[in-house]
């Protein structure tokens, strides 16, 4: 199953942000989309979950337009989560979870429902606040059971906006393994958006860079040349080999 | 190998715990709920029994089953007021509690959206424009006798002309729950003025018959009067009660909950429209009961936490609950004089309220 994105464009009021987007995710795959602040990379995810309706172009998912959903139907297939959220309600981690769980619950969650929102906290090694109110939880604290709600949601397609800015790097890298390893082992389409290049170039398979809504380059970690990252940043840039992975050296 | 089974017996244990805390929690918050309708029922049978005239209990489930001295006044006087206290306590709480949810601000209440003044405005025009109000003065005691009807369909009218036009100017503009909140304090202050505006060209005993009617008094109901609330009230908390998992997303920003498939402008308006109806159906019957819709919810959220399966019910019978109690003070306090139910609790609520505030740990 491929999500396919076929010539979007996409905007607020009356300006256009994205023009003519096309790129096809393949399940199994991290895609890492890259790009200087205000290029668009949040639009784009905000078109994908149905949150910023496009003025035109068109997604798909496998055979089905994704635009001809209803809410919930989108949300059994599409996960997303925001750009750091502000306001955080006073709710447990496992509450906040379990909504993770809410396209699926017709009345009240079943043992089904239950057992998924266990699993993720496992996953995600959160047992010791599970009952804690999530506004009383440090920044990566948060994000592990933001990151975790998704999850739970158990999707076809993960929309991770910034997943991991303003955590350390023990908590990048574990967080950012876990998304990995799920999208892998459950065969997700999984579109991240990151500024850190070589944590992209660490666990991204696939790279989108995108500039002033347009797409400059798309493709394995080739494509991230200092010759891109001048383009689209303006910066001079070195790129090295190490242990047979591309790192970025920023001058 | 027997090492090996005790581990994963161990494992096995360990796997479901989360998942057993979090159902015990369920089942104490369900106990919480069971409470508070044990409450209900003692303050409610209490509340029969209390007033000018003491009725012994016994008396009074007597009088249920055959005629006696108390009949009359158990089957026409207490009762309906008990029963309206807990239709209209409930009715507010829950309001309040979808308003704080839909708005995201924990300050909004029922009367947010400028109900009150809209209704106190219509029931002004009624009295003083269309003289649904009439006066016998005997000595200097006035006894004022209001063609009743008429000013309850004016108020309910006010009310909804209040919400109306404010729903209307946000979705115009599609503009915030921020702006939405600002919205109903100008709405409130202009239908306030208009009220003044009227009550000064008025004749004193119009003057006096308007702010009486603002005084919100559970004595006006009877048994009609009743049908029509629980008609109206019924029918939303289980409107409510069915998009209680869209009022938990809608805790989160508003992508967050239309990724999670909610339609939240519907949501919105429609929560704004119904909680909007029972708030304007209370007052045009009751009057003005403040207090209420704003800390039942905060106290049953102070309590068992902020999730709206819970919340929704809850709110309700915790607001419920504050009437009865409220009206059985107001019956006590000055006896045998039975002060409006909407003087105690704002009375009460206001200190209540202030007392949440600070008792508020997080910001
Ligand atoms: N809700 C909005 N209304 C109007 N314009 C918006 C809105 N959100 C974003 N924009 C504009 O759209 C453009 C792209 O914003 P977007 O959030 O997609 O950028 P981004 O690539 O995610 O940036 P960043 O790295 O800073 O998060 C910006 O110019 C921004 O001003
Ligand atoms: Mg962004």
């Amino acid at each position: 199953m491929t999500l396919t994105i076929n010539s979007i464009s996409a905007g607020y009021d009356s300006s256009i942000i994205l023009h003519d987007i096309s790129v096809e995710l393949k399940q199994g795959l991290v895609t890492a989309l890259i790009g200087p602040n205000g290029s668009g990379k949040s639009t784009l995810l905000k078109v994908i979950a149905g949150i910023v309706k496009p003025y035109a172009g068109i997604i798909r998912l496998g055979d089905i337009n994704v635009d001809e959903l209803k809410g919930t139907q989108r949300a059994q297939l599409i996960a997303y989560l925001p750009q750091a959220s502000n306001s955080l309600p006073s709710t447990t981690v496992f509450e906040s979870i379990l909504l993770g769980r809410k396209p699926y619950i017709s009345f009240e969650p079943d043992s089904e429902d239950l057992a998924v929102v266990e699993d993720t906290i496992k996953i995600f090694n959160i047992e010791q606040y599970a009952f804690k109110k999530i506004n009383e939880l440090s920044g990566g604290e948060i994000q592990k059971v933001l990151i975790a709600r998704a999850i739970a949601q158990r999707t076809k397609v993960l929309l991770l906006d910034e997943p991991i800015n303003h955590l350390d790097v023990k908590n990048q890298l574990e967080i950012m393994n876990i998304v990995k390893h799920y999208t892998a082992s459950s065969g997700l389409i999984t579109m991240v958006v990151l500024h850190d290049i070589n944590r992209a170039l660490q666990f991204a398979d696939e790279f989108i860079l995108l500039k002033d809504g347009y797409i400059i380059e798309r493709g394995s970690s080739e494509v991230i040349t200092p010759h891109v990252l001048h383009e689209i940043y303006g910066i001079e840039a070195d790129c090295i080999t190490y242990k047979k992975k591309r790192k970025i050296i920023i001058i | 190998m027997e090492k090996l089974n005790l581990q994963n017996r161990e494992s096995e244990y360990i796997k479901g715990h989360i998942v057993h805390t979090y159902i015990h929690l369920v089942k104490n918050k369900l106990l919480f709920g069971i409470l508070l309708i044990i409450c209900i029922v003692f303050v409610f049978v209490y509340s029969i029994t209390s007033g000018s005239l003491q009725i012994p209990l016994s008396n009074v489930f007597s009088s249920l089953v055959s005629e006696n001295e108390f009949s009359y006044i158990v089957n026409n006087i207490r009762l309906p007021r008990s029963v309206a206290a807990v239709i209209a306590g409930a009715a507010l709480g829950v309001a309040g509690c979808v308003m704080q949810n839909i708005l995201k601000n924990p300050l909004a209440s029922p009367f947010t959206l400028g109900v009150s003044h809209g209704a106190a405005f219509g029931a002004a025009v009624a009295i003083i424009v269309f003289n649904a109000g009439t006066s016998h003065s005997i000595g200097n005691e006035s006894v004022t006798i209001f063609n009743v009807y008429a000013v309850i369909i004016a108020a309910f009218v006010g009310a909804a002309c209040a919400v109306i036009i404010i729903l209307f100017l946000s979705f115009l503009k599609n503009i915030s729950p921020d702006a939405i909140v600002l919205a109903g304090v100008a709405m409130g202050s202009i239908f306030s003025a208009a009220t003044m505006f009227l009550q000064y060209f008025a004749a004193d005993f119009q003057v006096a018959a308007t702010v009486f009617w603002t005084f919100g008094d559970l004595g006006k109901a009877g048994w009609v009067e009743n049908v029509l609330l629980a008609g109206g009230f019924i029918p939303v908390i289980i409107y409510f009660y069915s998009q209680r998992w869209n009022y938990n997303a809608l805790l989160w920003n508003d992508d967050v909950a239309i990724s999670l498939g909610v339609n939240i402008q519907s949501l919105r308006l429609t929560g704004m429209l119904l909680s909007a109806f029972i708030v304007s159906l209370c007052t045009a019957f009751l009057g003005i009961i403040g207090f209420i819709g704003l800390i039942a919810p905060h106290i049953v959220r102070m309590l068992i936490g902020n999730d709206y399966r819970f919340l929704i019910p809850y709110s309700a019978l915790f607001g419920a609950l504050l009437l009865l109690a409220s009206d059985c003070i107001a019956k006590l306090i000055l006896e045998p004089v039975i002060v409006p139910v909407g003087i105690v609790t704002s009375l009460l609520g206001a200190p209540l309220f202030f007392y949440l505030l600070i008792a508020r740990r997080t910001p």
